[in-house]
């Protein structure tokens, strides 16, 4: 099916075009080992994918729901002091915060979470926010 | 246990509730028509809100509970989980059986269905049973829906308390 993005963030945000494409690309990493899953030729089968490929400036992580639902991560290869299970603990926070984006009453399932106009993204956004490390 | 019937008893109103409103509200137009006899087609448009109302709540669940487990495979381990987790979940007890064509179509077959028992064994209330099966209907459609299978899903009794789903995969 088609891959659309239900959120995404950046900081800083002068690069956010670079950002959106590297996420783009990931996704067919994120594709093939969903598929590799599915036909039982990994014995993967944790939600976490792990790293996806590695950059000259950056490390790409990647998570996957059952409801099929792709979280991207992409961090700065400089920052050597997040380890596997910090990038998992977030990915957590991130799974749980979608779930309780799906839960509410007034989000459409398949909409963008947004939160500008209304409350329902700003739980989601502020947990992201809490997550991000700025970069001076 | 006690949690069990705070669903139990809210699914019951919510049921009532409806008819209450408005006995006989009009055919709608949808798959209900088709299982129905002539002389109910009346109640389709309730059926039709108490299925969407289902829906929605299956959406949510079938995003909430599989959060701990591991990746589902196949087509399969999904049938699976409503018929063990989700079904525990809500009902407090697990699927009696599961059954399948291996084309697309599963039969999920629960002898003592919790939101039947309250009318009694027996044959008595039987036109009445639709009413209780939309709102679960929905409810695994849309639980499938959020894993990724679209579906047709409908219910029968032969006699209380027991009822079938029938779950029909949608191939695009």
């Amino acid at each position: 099916g088609a891959n659309y993005p239900l959120y995404i963030r950046s900081t800083p945000t002068e690069n956010e075009l670079k950002f959106h494409y590297m996420v783009h690309t990931s996704l067919d990493v994120v594709d093939e080992k969903i598929s590799a899953m599915g036909k039982a030729l990994v014995d993967q089968r944790e939600l976490y994918l792990g790293l996806l490929y590695p950059t000259e400036d950056y490390k790409v992580y990647g998570y996957v729901t059952n409801s099929k639902v792709k979280f991207v991560m992409v961090v700065d290869s400089s920052n050597t002091a997040l380890r596997d299970n910090e990038i998992r603990s977030m990915f957590r926070k991130l799974h749980n915060s979608y779930t309780d984006v799906m839960c509410n009453p007034f989000y459409n399932p398949g909409d963008r979470i947004q939160s500008r106009f209304v409350c329902l993204g700003r739980a989601f956004d502020n947990m992201v926010t809490s997550m991000m490390i700025p970069v001076c | 246990m006690a949690d069990a019937v705070l669903f139990e008893f809210l699914h019951t109103e919510m049921v009532a509730e409806l008819w209450a409103h408005d006995p006989d509200p009009g055919p709608g137009d949808n798959i209900w028509r088709w299982l129905l006899p002539l002389e109910s087609w009346g109640q389709n448009m309730n059926l039709s809100v108490l299925e969407s109302v289902g829906f929605r709540v299956g959406q949510a669940l079938g995003e909430r509970l599989p959060r701990e487990m591991l990746a589902f495979r196949e087509e399969l381990d999904v049938l699976k989980f409503l018929c063990k987790d989700l079904w525990l979940a809500i009902f407090q007890k697990q699927m009696d059986s599961l059954r399948t064509n291996h084309q697309g179509t599963y039969v999920l077959q629960d002898n003592s269905f919790p939101l039947l028992l309250p009318m009694a064994a027996g044959l008595q209330y039987l036109e009445e049973a639709p009413k209780f099966l939309a709102f679960t209907c929905g409810l695994l459609r849309g639980a499938l829906c959020t894993l990724g299978i679209e579906s047709v899903v409908t219910a029968s009794v032969a006699a209380l308390p027991g009822c079938k789903f029938q779950v029909v995969i949608q191939n695009s």
